[in-house]
């Protein structure tokens, strides 16, 4: 698919998605959103500039192999849980920290649950992708 | 609003079984999407519903900024939660089957089931 | 313990990476490792010595009540010795046994990761522990015996060990359950007592202590071997030397006497005719006898030793039925030390001169001396020999007493111990004399030499230990067997236990029982070809009815009934399955409702619904309906389309934003698949006839009908209460404070936090399915990967045109 609307589309929505993906993923703790919905969006992020250009321009805005962002993603996910098991508490048990910031009056809250979501952002991510891109290139 | 909810989730299911039972692979890769749809709705509907049948349109599940907790009624979270790894899962397995029907036909030439039982011998 | 035993998982898992990088040294650097976890429990001897305990708890299931508990008292201390130690030498010996075999990583793996279960099984107090431990050294073993797995027998044997011992702890996991319940019965405890030291008095008064008996003991007499059950055991000499001798002489093989003894405080009756001990003696005695004949008749050095292991078995099943632990225990070190190292002998035979037959070979002592002194003394020991100070003279001492004083069965267990004893010494002549001292039938088939020190150390250190047992018994075999005696016999022995050989030297019975025995012995080895065939018409019947050919019919018709079965239910055809399902679930529901005779109650209050409620309701149906109908592919894709986004809407409303949001995603990138893959999938095709058709419609339309009448009558019931109350509270927190979850969103905590484990497994199977997508597409062969279609000259890609 040679479409330059397409391809013109591709080249402003793919970051303004990634973006969007990303605050998805980290807002959804508060609000609608999370791991699930930021990587199917950024996923199809990456399969519109597939579409528009081809997988292999995608492959290499990724720069990560897909196979290894699941095994990242399922690392990430499973590691988020061994911080509470080395606390004494049951495996994958939300822990939280403050940490100050320079320059920030609030400490920043982070917690091994945001982890765990990021590994399911990553994980959701490479699988839609692995799926999309194997059949694309097979149908090129 | 439940009433309505029940006719289609058995209107979804019929039609996705009876394209399951077809020995069409692509039929049966529809009947699969149309079956996540309906086990979806049901679980949903089978949450939603109050015991004496009735079904409101609740908040989410969502509390606000400098609360604590959910004042009043809202819609039950959980299985929401369910539905959302259901669907993922759902779009996985579509995306496997599909994959494999084409190879399935790339390999076999048919995509008639019946002819496909050498395979599996 | 818990270290010892995550100490040598990890090596088992690390084994191929040490046998890669440590070379020939592998023997050395692996074996340090159980040796040293020998050297701590026998640092322990003093601490359990007095019927103390180590207890170790781990908080496994704690919802459940379930603990890993781990316990080491006298009985598993004597046991965890002799599956450390026993252990490093073979390790040793097999570093240069294996040498140069091109899977040797493997087999260290399997070897270590037997030794990891087998002390976890003895060191286990808990019985679902235990259980667990039960089945890895079952299915581990299954591994080492069909280790050449490129040879039959190897496949056989190791499929014969893993049928009969796995079956056997079928019928054991279902003891052990009645087990725990009618202790927790007799305790006042519910949930029933699964630690084994925890175990209450009077079990043998339960009403379910026949059941009790005969399932734990199914377990127990199948993983030792026990007539009719033996047969495995020479089949599994398929396995590699060091495997025989590590796990079919020394340890797995005694996990059966290991358990029968811990359990034996609680379920004896205290008389000879109890049910308990009656059957332990039974099966012991028989299988003590026929164990011997059988390897009178064998000239294979391993399957000698076999059937010689199946009847010393026999003896400590039956020790422990007559009540006599402290010899049941004497014998228990006793064999382990010369069967042990008889076996690792058999190895180097036929490592350095290439022979396994017995009958053929002799005077290897010029070419081995090391390896026949062993022998020799090993030999000896096995025998039995009277006035000779070594550890199997006490162990038979001990023996032949227990059948003196056994009351009204005193006259048939001497004579059957007797005998037993006889066949016994012909057999240790066979292994530790003929070989290397007796009359060579012709010349080894390799040249013959000593074999490196390695596989040296273990059989020479046994059997020297063997003098050190009777001669200096205060050293360790006195502790550690009186330790073991009095845990099997539940309470300190009125008298010391005397190990030393010279006690035994009076003028008595026993030791003209054993002379006479001994004199029977040396008799048949110089008369054995008249023995053999004297008993050939025997062997003859076994090999028709034997035990044996009895596992082989039911293999056979075991597998018959499976395709049979299998040809009925499971036809391939995937239409029939899920009409199969279908008309069972429809079944269920008909007879649920026949059964409560009443259909449940639905709520009726139905309110008005809105406009935009009645589009989306709409849309769905007519949607369904004519997704059944299309003949385009493409209009199909569309018509699945708008479901989606209706169903998306119909959460988004509902207060779901987290689901819609998903369900919009997924909707999106199912149609870029679809749209990727639909000119290359194939035309809708009609290939049932209308019969067929207006058939299946029905069974669908029927079962989407009973769909629709659960929907209303699940929806209308409450059952519990719905946990979305306590998910409002523990959300959110002033601060976090490390019980609650620290967000706003419920469903994403839900999805994160609360039932984060749920959400791990979704993404493995993402993973896995993603994984399965890659190989299909990317790994095939391709030099049939032409489509039928395109091979035709296919005219239906084009045909749809790109719209």
């Amino acid at each position: 698919m040679n479409s330059l609307v397409l391809q013109t589309a591709s080249r402003f929505l793919l970051p303004l998605l990634l973006l969007l993906s990303v605050v998805i993923l980290l807002r959804g703790h508060n609000t609608p959103g999370g791991g699930f919905v930021g990587g199917l969006l950024a996923a199809s992020a990456f399969a519109l500039q597939a579409m528009a250009f081809d997988v292999e321009s995608a492959r290499r805005m990724l720069r990560v192999n897909l196979l290894a962002m699941v095994g990242l993603g399922l690392t990430l996910a499973l590691v988020s849980g061994f911080f509470s098991l080395a606390a004494g508490g049951p495996l994958l048990k939300g822990l939280w920290f403050e940490v100050p910031v320079l320059g920030f009056d609030d400490p920043i809250k982070i917690g091994t649950p945001v982890l765990f979501d990021i590994g399911v952002y990553l994980t959701v991510l490479g699988v839609v992708l692995t799926m999309i891109f194997t059949l694309q290139e097979v149908v090129e | 609003m439940s009433l309505l909810l029940a006719v289609i989730i058995g209107m979804l299911f019929a039609s996705a079984l009876y394209m399951m039972m077809r020995r069409s692979f692509v039929k049966l890769t529809i009947g699969l999407i149309l079956i996540g749809h309906s086990a979806n709705l049901l679980i949903f509907t089978c949450a939603a519903t109050r015991r004496d049948g009735s079904m409101e349109r609740l908040p989410p599940g969502l509390i606000e900024e400098g609360q604590t907790r959910i004042e009043g009624d809202f819609a039950d979270p959980l299985p929401f939660a369910l539905i959302l790894t259901a669907i993922v899962i759902a779009f996985a397995i579509t995306a496997f089957t599909l994959v494999l029907v084409k190879r399935a036909y790339q390999e076999v030439g048919t995509d008639d089931l019946d002819n496909m039982r050498t395979t599996d011998r | 313990m818990m270290l010892s035993l995550a100490i040598l998982a990890l090596l088992s898992v690390a084994a191929p990476w040490v046998c890669r990088y440590a070379g020939p040294a592998r023997g050395v650097v692996l074996a340090a490792f159980p040796l040293g976890i020998g050297a701590w429990f026998a640092s322990k001897i003093p601490a359990v010595a007095d019927g103390g305990a180590i207890v170790e708890t781990f908080a496994w299931l704690p919802e459940l009540g379930l603990e890993m508990t781990f316990r080491l008292d006298g009985l598993g201390l004597l046991f965890a010795l002799l599956v450390t130690l026993i252990g490093a030498g073979v390790l040793l010996y097999a570093g240069s046994y294996m040498q140069g075999h091109h899977q040797i990583g493997r087999f260290f793996s399997y070897l270590i990761g037997f030794m990891t279960s087998m002390l976890g099984l003895v060191l286990a107090d808990n019985l679902v522990l235990l259980f667990i431990f039960w089945e890895l050294t079952s299915i581990t073993s299954y591994l080492l015996i069909g280790f050449n797995h490129d040879k039959k027998e190897s496949r056989s044997g190791a499929l014969q060990a893993l049928m009969v011992t796995g079956l056997g702890g079928l019928a054991m996991l279902a003891g052990l359950v009645v087990l725990a319940f009618a202790a927790g019965d007799l305790a006042g405890v519910p949930g029933g007592v699964w630690n084994m030291s925890e175990l209450p008095e009077g079990l043998s008064g339960h009403a379910h202590y026949p059941w009790i008996v005969a399932l734990v003991l199914a377990g127990c007499l199948t993983k030792s071997a026990q007539f009719p059950f033996h047969f495995w055991l020479p089949s599994a000499m398929a396995a590699p030397s060091p495997v025989s001798a590590y796990l079919h002489s020394s340890t797995m093989v005694k996990a059966g006497v290991y358990l029968i003894a811990r359990l034996h405080p609680n379920l004896a009756t205290g008389t000879a005719e109890g049910l308990w001990e009656g059957l332990l003696i039974g099966f012991g005695a028989t299988t003590m006898f026929v164990g011997a004949y059988l390897a009178t008749r064998q000239t294979l050095y391993k399957r000698l030793l076999a059937y010689s292991t199946v009847s010393s078995l026999g003896v400590m099943v039956m020790l422990i039925g007559m009540g006599h632990p402290d010899a049941a225990a004497a014998y228990i070190l006793a064999h382990a030390m010369f069967k042990g190292c008889l076996f690792l002998v058999a190895g180097i035979v036929d490592h350095e001169a290439g022979e396994k037959d017995v009958a053929e070979i002799g005077k290897l002592f010029q070419a081995m001396p090391a390896t026949g002194l062993a022998a020799l003394l090993a030999g000896i020991s096995m025998a039995g020999v009277p006035l000779a100070p070594l550890a199997g003279f006490v162990a038979k001492e001990k023996m032949i007493k227990a059948g003196l004083d056994a009351g009204p069965l005193t006259a048939l267990l001497t004579a059957l111990i007797i005998a037993a004893g006889s066949f016994t010494v012909f057999i240790a002549i066979m292994t530790g004399f003929k070989p290397f001292f007796g009359k060579a039938q012709r010349e080894p088939k390799k040249h013959a030499h000593e074999a490196p020190w390695p596989m040296l150390a273990a059989p020479v250190i046994l059997a020297v230990l063997g003098i050190v047992y009777a001669l200096v018994p205060a050293l360790f075999a006195t502790p550690v067997v009186t330790a073991a005696g009095e845990a099997i016999k539940g309470g300190p022995f009125e008298a010391a236990l005397r190990l030393d050989a010279f006690y035994y030297y009076e003028i008595s019975l026993a030791l003209g029982l054993s002379l006479l025995a001994t004199l029977i012995g040396v008799g048949i080895y110089f008369g054995r070809g008249l023995w053999v065939k004297a008993t050939s018409p025997f062997a003859k019947l076994d090999g028709v009815v034997g035990p044996a050919k009895m596992y082989d019919y039911a293999m056979l018709g075991l597998t018959k009934g499976s395709w049979a079965q299998t040809r009925v239910l499971q036809n391939g055809s995937l239409q029939v399955y899920i009409k199969m399902t279908l008309v069972a679930i429809l079944g269920m529901f008909a007879w649920a409702i026949w059964r409560t005779g009443s259909l449940p109650s639905v709520g009726t209050n139905f309110e008005r619904t809105g406009l935009l409620e009645w589009v989306l309701i709409i849309s769905i149906a007519v949607s369904a309906i004519v997704a059944t109908r299309l003949g385009s592919r493409l209009a199909t894709v569309a018509v699945l389309g708008v479901i989606g986004y209706a169903v998306a809407v119909v959460f988004a409303l509902y207060g779901g934003p987290d689901a819609a949001m998903t369900q919009f995603a997924v909707e999106t990138l199912i149609v870029v698949i679809f749209v990727l893959v639909v000119y290359h999938l194939p035309r809708f095709a009609v290939y049932s006839g209308l019969a067929v058709r207006v058939m299946d419609l029905l069974l669908a339309a029927t079962f989407g009908g009973v769909m629709a009448c659960l929907v209303l009558a699940a929806g209308s019931q409450e059952l519990f209460a719905p946990i979305s109350a306590y998910f409002n509270e523990a959300a959110m927190p002033e601060t976090p404070d490390g019980q609650s979850a620290y967000g706003r969103n419920l469903v994403n905590i839900i999805l994160v936090d609360f039932r984060s484990v749920d959400t791990l497994g979704e993404l493995v199977v993402l993973g896995i399915a993603a994984i399965g997508v890659y190989t299909l597409m990317k790994l095939r062969d391709d030099h049939e990967g032409v489509p039928v279609a395109e091979r035709e000259g296919d005219e239906d890609q084009s045909e749809e045109g790109d719209a």
